[in-house]
């Protein structure tokens, strides 16, 4: 009889705790797939953010950056994303152009991007800038310069990116425009002999670099922090070039149909607050934009810091890519 | 009751084809009728996709000639030599290769053949300054070897040993040379299967992706698949999508069309079932050349397979096999493999059944002929349809009927028995026509009903390619990538889909240590593809 009253109380204790949980918000994520991984900050941001709302975040995550922006455009007006986190800077035209997307209306002024970035719709939350990752053990005199990675000796290769298919790919094509300009064409004609291949993304580039095929390979100046912190090896090291480096910053935007604006707002506000940066650089491995409740590991202070931060505006990066990824199909096909 | 059997055999390969050709134009529509935010460009073959577009045919005409060129004689060489040591698991390692995903395989080629590889290793050890490189054609064309090689031995292989077992005896009666034997025994039996092998290689080939960019050194490499990737992700272009998937899948088909006309159809054989041994080839120098190519192929293939046993040791085994995200990615693939390969065979039966029934003699129409080309076309055409369009297109379709990540397991098994449908028809048609000709008339005239001739006669004549079909298929499935990465569904992590997460990720190790699981999955499944020889089969009265 006692263990009956008791199953029956603890039923509509269940019962009423869940009439509380259905009460609760839900916040739609969508995100790129290495965020909501067992490594990615995905859970551990969840887990912060749900202690200040009373509400319950809820992740769907697509392959990359690019495929979130292709879903977003698949589903239209009627997509149930409250937020849209992980698009890069060069998407943000595209993503404007849907309409889908609203003002956040919050004051950013404390999140600090190399460059200066602010938008009034996607607020920035982590960044890195782009580098010619090199193994120490081959490589004794890394270029300097891009002008020294260009005109360097062919016989020590680098893999890079096909801008087509990746976003480091595209990187380091704005990077060769930024800095080349109109004589872009002739620098890639030159760094053509010294490029091993080009893959379809930074993951196959990654894996024949830590392979050992070749001693350099496109990636970011965060990359030498995993080495360190979780491999505890110096082996891997970014080389700091003069003329300064292209930036990668990816943000995070509010959708005109989100179910609750001020949720909404709420977590965009909360992307740039300091416990979500905290987790950001030992998850995904990328660089704070604001102070975190805890100093940055040690690794983060060893690593390259470009004097001077290249950025397009992605208006211009819209306007242009098709004919520089031309310029550069042709420059890189010549024999 | 012959007649309504006939009927029901064609309506279920109609009703097979009706949802293949559904599956897929319901994508490509769903995919252009869509109101979606897209600029299209107008202009759709344009000189860059001249230009793609000669790419994938040079190297697709090329992979395709040197792996089917090269599979002869070992396929020949194996045929011959039934007790060759360890040939069942030499045969079984031939569907190792298409088990598994581009990358892996790329990093197990440039192990053995890269600038930091085993050969330039033994070249430099010689005294050879230059390392040979494999970026460019080259290594587009060794990697396309390294995974049809294989795969047309394995049917030119299932070729030869159809043939009866009185054309040996015959052939040795006539003291027929190693030639003769070629041209009218051996050749007869190859060239029957050459169109099919050689259209499946090439559009392997023509649509291959990750490969391609990772050894073709440079963008001159491209692939139409890479420009339709291009033009669904970064340049969101839905017509261009389809018009490029078009384009894809006409030119292979007239190519197809082509090489099936130029090859005669082959007459089956009469044979009263007799056992098959082979008098030739049993003097010391033919058992050392064929000895000789057996083992170089095997060294071609098993080299990089060894390679990507090597790194894969070098993960941290232990915590992978305790770690439940890879028990999870684990179970779902093989779910995935299994249940598709379960559906491609199936329907792959009711495919080929069809479509020897249409064309069972005296009784061919112009419009049973006209089914009977729409199935083989369809079920060889449908590779080329790019997993991309499936995916997106069904994306859209499922949409208002609540969450998509529900569906996507339903769709990639749908891709996916989909995608291996032209292997199990290559392997199916052959192995069905043999087997209908030998034993159809006779189970005809002696009346068996449909059950059961089903297990007195067609079970236990069809269950080696079955079994072959059914273990291609789940391979093709367990190294597919999966094309629903749009579905966002965190439930569905594939193994391959794993691998590239922690490759993502920076966890090298723990991608080689995956790709090491997925070969091992892969080893088993080719078990079950190819059981131990049954030592009494067949009238035991020769000699």
């Amino acid at each position: 009889m006692r263990t009956k009253i008791i199953s029956l109380m603890t039923a509509i204790a269940a019962l009423s705790s869940s009439a509380a949980f259905a009460e609760d918000k839900t916040l739609t994520v969508y995100t790129y797939e290495s965020f909501t991984s067992e490594w990615g900050p995905g859970a551990k941001v969840a887990e912060a953010f749900e202690k200040t709302c009373a509400c319950k975040v809820n992740y769907v995550s697509v392959a990359d950056g690019v495929e979130l922006l292709t879903r977003l455009k698949l589903e239209g007006a009627s997509s149930k994303a409250d937020i849209v986190l992980g698009l890069d800077t060069n998407l943000i035209t595209e993503a404007k152009a849907t309409g889908y997307f609203a003002p956040h209306g919050l004051d950013v002024s404390a999140v600090k991007v190399p460059g200066g970035f602010s938008d009034n719709v996607f607020v920035p939350y982590d960044y890195a800038h782009f580098a010619v990752v090199y193994d120490t053990e081959t490589v004794k005199n890394p270029p300097k310069s891009l002008k020294e990675l260009v005109e360097g000796d062919p016989n020590e290769k680098i893999v890079i990116e096909d801008p087509r298919t990746s976003t480091p790919g595209l990187g380091l094509l704005l990077w060769v425009k930024s800095v080349y300009g109109d004589d872009a064409a002739a620098a890639w004609a030159k760094l053509k002999d010294r490029v091993l291949t080009v893959t379809p993304g930074w993951s196959e580039a990654y894996g024949l670099f830590t392979k050992g095929e070749a001693p350099m390979v496109f990636s970011y100046t965060t990359s030498p922090a995993y080495h360190m912190v979780a491999e505890n090896t110096e082996r891997y090291q970014a080389a700091s070039f003069s003329e300064g480096h292209y930036i990668q910053i990816e943000v995070a935007g509010m959708t005109k149909s989100a179910q609750d604006p001020e949720l909404a707002k709420s977590f965009l506000a909360f992307v740039t607050g300091p416990a979500f940066q905290s987790i950001i650089p030992t998850t995904n491995w990328m660089m704070p934009v604001a102070a975190g409740n805890e100093p940055l590991p040690e690794a983060f202070g060893k690593l390259v810091s470009p004097k001077k931060t290249f950025l397009m505006s992605s208006d211009e990066v819209a306007a242009n890519r098709k004919a520089w990824i031309d310029e550069w199909l042709s420059a890189m096909s010549q024999n | 009751m012959v007649f309504s059997e006939r009927r029901m055999t064609i309506a279920a390969g109609v009703f097979c084809l009706g949802g293949i050709m559904l599956f897929v134009g319901a994508a490509a529509w769903a995919l252009l009728a869509a109101d979606v935010a897209a600029v299209s460009e107008g202009r759709f073959f344009d000189a860059y996709v001249r230009r793609v577009t000669r790419f994938t045919l040079l190297q697709a005409v090329l992979s395709t000639l040197i792996s089917i060129f090269l599979a002869i004689p070992l396929a020949l060489a194996l045929a011959r030599r039934p007790a060759f040591p360890g040939r069942i698991w030499i045969v079984r390692l031939l569907a190792l290769p298409l088990g598994l995903p581009a990358l892996v395989a790329a990093l197990g080629l440039i192990g053995i053949w890269g600038r930091q590889g085993v050969m330039n290793t033994l070249l430099a050890n010689l005294g050879l300054a230059q390392p040979v490189s494999i970026y460019g054609l080259s290594g587009i064309l060794l990697a396309h070897v390294f995974f049809n090689l294989p795969l047309a031995t394995r049917f030119m292989l299932a070729g030869l040993e159809r043939i009866p077992g009185e054309y040996w005896l015959i052939g040795t009666n006539l003291g027929m040379s190693r030639l003769s034997l070629f041209r009218f025994v051996e050749w007869p039996a190859i060239r029957g299967l050459i169109p099919g092998v050689a259209g499946l290689i090439f559009m392997l080939c023509a649509t291959s992706f990750t490969l391609v960019l990772t050894l073709g050194g440079g963008p001159a490499a491209s692939t139409i698949e890479v420009a339709i990737y291009q033009a669904l992700r970064f340049d969101f272009d839905p017509p261009r999508v389809i018009a490029l998937s078009m384009l894809q899948i006409v030119l292979t088909g007239v190519l197809l069309a082509m090489a099936r006309l130029l090859t005669p159809p082959v007459a089956e054989a009469v044979t009263t079932g007799r056992r098959v041994i082979r008098f030739d080839g049993r003097n010391i120098t033919d058992k050392i050349a064929d000895a000789l190519v057996i083992s170089l192929g095997m060294i071609f293939i098993l080299l990089p397979l060894a390679a990507v046993l090597v790194s894969g040791l070098r993960a941290d085994m232990v915590r992978l096999a305790a770690d439940p995200m890879v028990h999870r990615a684990l179970s779902t693939s093989l779910a995935i493999a299994l249940s598709s390969a379960f559906f491609c065979v199936l329907s792959g039966l009711a495919l080929v059944a069809a479509r020897q029934t249409l064309l069972q003699p005296r009784r061919t129409s112009p419009m049973a002929r006209g089914l009977s080309s729409a199935i083989s076309g369809s079920s060889a055409l449908v590779l080329l349809v790019p997993p991309v369009v499936l995916g997106a297109g069904w994306f859209l379709l499922l949409r208002p009927f609540g969450d998509v990540a529900v569906f996507a397991p339903f769709v990639v098994v749908a891709i996916n028995a989909m995608m291996a449908l032209p292997f199990v028809y290559g392997i199916l048609d052959p192995a069905m026509a043999t087997h209908s000709a030998r034993t159809g008339r006779l189970s005809q005239s002696l009346g068996i009903g449909f059950f059961n001739r089903l297990r007195l006669i067609d079970w236990p004549g069809l269950r080696r390619p079955a079994l072959m079909a059914y273990s291609f298929a789940c391979a093709l499935s367990l190294g597919d990538l999966g094309a629903v990465a749009l579905f966002g569904s965190q439930d569905m992590v594939t193994l391959p889909y794993l691998l590239y997460s922690r490759m993502g990720s920076y966890r090298t190790a723990d991608a080689a240590g995956l790709a090491l699981v997925l070969g091992f999955v892969c080893v088993i499944l080719t078990i079950i593809g190819t059981p131990p020889e049954r030592k009494v089969e067949g009238n035991a009265d020769a000699r």
